[in-house]
């Protein structure tokens, strides 16, 4: 039991901006009132529901292969030594399994989704975030290039992709749906991309991106999914694919979605030479389709490793930047590509990319619908957060750094214009409140009676980045894990699984297509419930 | 001059990231003594292996068989570091600046990834010499590497800027992916040399088998090797007679890649 006293509170779910008031905690949840037990004097504090990020990739066999990859980065990384009460482990763009946790935690997060995991994985990935300590943790299912749901779609077989769509869901023991290129992987597999909504997709005769996107977002709506279809659009990165945005926003017909990573779907211009910010049209659009959310994958100067489903984009950031290349093929469900990455400051592009993430961040006018993430490791490591809470805060300090950006670049970017500062309010929402309504979480993203007990106590400072990196209290589950800026204990995490409803004869159905195309063995495939740990199951609700 | 004289071989190899002059320059014999050094996974002191004699100053001579000890002079900034005896793997690694002398050979990696300085080998070298650490984009940035004798593979891997001089025999892939900077073969080198090179130059005094993406481009006499020549002669770099005024025949490559990087094999 533990009575917070004097501290100031953003809690922006109940609309409690900066008041002070007492926060009792018990068995790990937030309760209207405690008798005996230790009391925390947070006199000249700031207290925030603990971090929810949305949108990140912390484990699985593409993240392993990235860390493999790079033994650069590991040499340079700052080493966790093994203590008493914490593991060792690796810092740096792709950190270890247990640093991840603690690096989570010390910045004040206590709830992180890892946003692709193919069924073929997934084992792997449980196995994982079992070792990421601390956070709680859900997975999302990579869909939209998995070849058995494509051929149904194609097919117009909509029930029945239904029931497969929710069968693997189950065997994946995930969360929620994450489209990723909607056909552009499965096109990659005949050496293509897929790069027009409307054009039938490689290897398909009338299935386009629009049709998985909008099959696929009814599908989750139908199964009543509390996160809605988790989109990265198709042609990422690309200069002048604003214009697919828009279209793939269009093929959800005014279905809910969450678009991630919008920075790097915000782009105008014709190549990489005539590159600019679109972030105005994007984020002037978006305004008005309340069904939506987003978050930012802004990017910041420096090291980065970029890991994604997008097989296609990767091969041509690899053939931009001569460096290393990882590609894996995951059968028939998806594919990946890894390619390490520095972003600079120099560089035209990269600055338009830099303003760009900022720009959506401070142009989308409802903070409820835009989360701060940096993809991480994509466009920066997720430990970064804090310095782009510093950009939004201080409009000054970000006039400085545009200082810095080459002087061509300003012609391409509305960021200088802007004058908007975040407030601590509005943070407490993009980094936690908003992040925990869209992915649907009653028990997290807020400090009202009956939510988990997770919360960050930071010492007041006008410097945002010092304020946001170094908190001087995180609590997690009722357990104080930092304390005094320091990492003192380290407890598991809880993983979040839902159950869609789904006939049993499906089985009937996937079995002989396993028998025929995959390599392994359709009893071997689901994820056992045993391997999930710290199990705790989330409910559908089926949307009429 | 601080003087360390190898008093007990240790059983397997000693990571010695301290024994630069940068670190002992300021130091008393007792702080000398007392510096961490892991044998194994045991962290030991400097004394269990090392007797400490000589005035503070940025002169280090360290004596003895040293070739189990490693990174001897790593990312040293300045004064002299001489080995009278063999040096361990990745002497110089990160080096920045000042000199080290060998009197013996070295091991694998020598000079990896430094940045400026000159180190000198009078006997054989491993392999990796000036090269980059695996996944790192370059290898050597600035200064210059001298050996005698031979050296093994991958000699000047990805080195990026910087000089290297190998007097006796190469094993395979000299230069291989080199992205800049000149390495000289006085004694050729066997399989592969300069496979996917992008930039730089690779000088040998003896005929090469070149890969098949090395294409022939002309036979001439280059201007700037006089100067080269010149430049290593005054670091005593013993070099063949008339090396400076011979004519070479010029490969480009590696055309894999594809790279501009250039093979000059010399015709006497």
């Amino acid at each position: 039991m533990l009575r917070i006293t004097g501290g100031k509170v953003y809690d922006p779910a109940h609309g409690i901006d900066g008041v002070v008031q007492d926060i009792c905690i018990a068995d790990g949840k937030i309760v209207a009132d405690v008798g005996a037990g230790r009391t925390l004097d947070a006199t000249g504090m700031i207290i925030f529901p603990g971090g929810v990020d949305i949108h990140t990739h912390v484990a699985g066999a593409a993240l392993n292969f990235a860390r493999g990859l790079t033994p650069e980065n590991q040499r340079a990384a700052a080493p966790f030594l093994h203590t008493k009460d914490l593991r060792m482990g690796l810092g740096g763009p792709t950190p270890t399994t247990f640093a991840t946790g603690y690096l989570y935690a010390g910045m004040g997060y206590t709830t992180v989704m890892e946003a692709a995991v193919p069924v073929l994985s997934a084992k792997h990935t449980h196995e994982e975030l079992r070792d990421t300590p601390i956070v709680d943790k859900a997975c999302l299912v990579l869909m939209a290039n998995n070849e058995i749901v494509l051929d149904l779609l194609e097919a117009g077989e909509t029930e029945r992709a239904k029931q497969v769509v929710a069968w693997l869901i189950w065997a994946a023991k995930v969360y929620g749906v994450k489209a990723v290129n909607p056909g552009g992987v499965a096109a990659w597999k005949w050496g293509k991309d897929a790069k027009q909504m409307v054009s039938p997709i490689a290897g398909y005769s009338t299935l386009t991106p629009a049709k998985i996107i909008g099959g696929l977002a009814a599908i989750i709506d139908d199964l009543g999914l509390p996160h809605p279809i988790h989109l990265h659009c198709n042609n990422l990165g690309a200069p002048g694919n604003v214009s697919t945005t828009l279209d793939s926003i269009k093929a959800l017909e005014g279905r809910r979605a969450h678009l991630a990573h919008l920075q790097f779907h915000a782009y105008g211009g014709d190549d990489w030479h005539t590159m600019r910010s679109e972030a105005v049209q994007l984020a002037s659009y978006f305004n008005t389709q309340k069904h939506l959310t987003a978050d930012a994958g802004a990017i910041l100067f420096g090291n980065a490793v970029t890991i994604t489903a997008d097989g296609p984009w990767q091969h041509l950031l690899y053939q931009l930047t001569g460096r290393k290349w990882g590609n894996i093929d995951v059968e028939n469900e998806t594919g990946c590509g890894i390619v390490p990455y520095t972003y600079k400051g120099s560089n035209l592009v990269n600055a338009v990319q830099w303003a760009v993430g900022l720009e959506l961040l401070l142009l989308i006018d409802d903070p409820w619908r835009i989360f701060l993430t940096t993809d991480h490791p994509n466009g920066a490591c997720f430990w970064r957060y804090p310095e782009i809470i510093h950009l939004l805060m201080n409009a000054e300090y970000r006039r400085e750094c545009i200082q810095k950006l080459p002087p061509k670049a300003l012609k391409r970017i509305t960021l200088p214009d802007l004058t908007r500062e975040y407030s601590l309010y509005e943070i407490a929402i993009i980094t936690s409140a908003g992040p925990a309504r869209a992915m649907s979480m009653p028990q997290k993203g807020h400090l009202g009676v009956g939510a988990d007990a997770d919360l960050t106590i930071y010492n007041q400072n006008p410097d945002g980045a010092m304020m946001f990196r170094y908190p001087r209290y995180v609590i997690k589950g009722g357990e104080i894990v930092v304390e005094e800026g320091d990492l003192r204990k380290s407890i598991e995490g809880r993983e979040f699984v839902v159950k869609p409803a789904f006939e049993p004869q499906i089985e009937d159905y996937l079995r002989p297509l396993f028998q025929q195309c995959y390599t392994m063995s359709f009893e071997n495939y689901p994820v056992e419930l045993e391997r999930v740990h710290g199990l705790q199951m989330a409910d559908c609700l089926p949307r009429g | 001059m601080i003087t360390l004289t190898l008093k007990q071989q240790p059983v397997v190899p000693l990571e010695a990231e301290n024994l630069s002059p940068d670190v002992l320059a300021p130091l008393t014999h007792d702080a000398i003594r007392a510096l961490p050094v892991y044998h194994g996974k045991h962290q030991c002191r400097l004394d269990e292996f090392f007797d400490v004699d000589g005035e503070a100053s940025d002169q280090l001579t360290v004596r003895g068989d040293c070739t189990k000890v490693k990174w001897l002079g790593r990312a040293m900034t300045r004064g002299k570091l001489t080995v009278q005896g063999h040096a361990g793997m990745h002497l110089g690694a990160f080096m920045k600046g000042g000199v080290i002398e060998v009197q013996g050979n070295a091991s694998d990696w020598v000079g990896a990834e430094m940045s400026g300085g000159l180190i000198r080998v009078s006997g054989n070298a491993g392999g990796q010499v000036g090269a980059a650490y695996r996944g790192s984009m370059s290898g050597m940035k600035e200064g210059t590497i001298l050996i005698g004798g031979s050296a093994g593979l991958e000699v000047g891997m990805r080195m990026k800027r910087g000089t290297i001089v190998i007097g006796g025999p190469v094993r395979d892939f000299a230069g291989l992916q080199m992205k800049g900077g000149t390495l000289f073969l006085l004694q050729g080198a066997e399989l592969r040399t300069g496979a996917w090179m992008i930039r730089g130059t690779i000088v040998s005094m003896k005929p090469l088998n070149l890969l098949p993406t090395f294409l022939p481009a002309c036979t001439y006499r280059p201007s700037f090797l006089r100067l080269y020549t010149r430049f290593l002669r005054s670091l005593e770099c013993p070099l063949p007679v008339g090396m400076h005024g011979g004519s070479y025949q010029r490969f480009t490559g590696d055309a894999s890649v594809p790279g501009k990087g250039e093979v000059l094999v010399w015709q006497a």
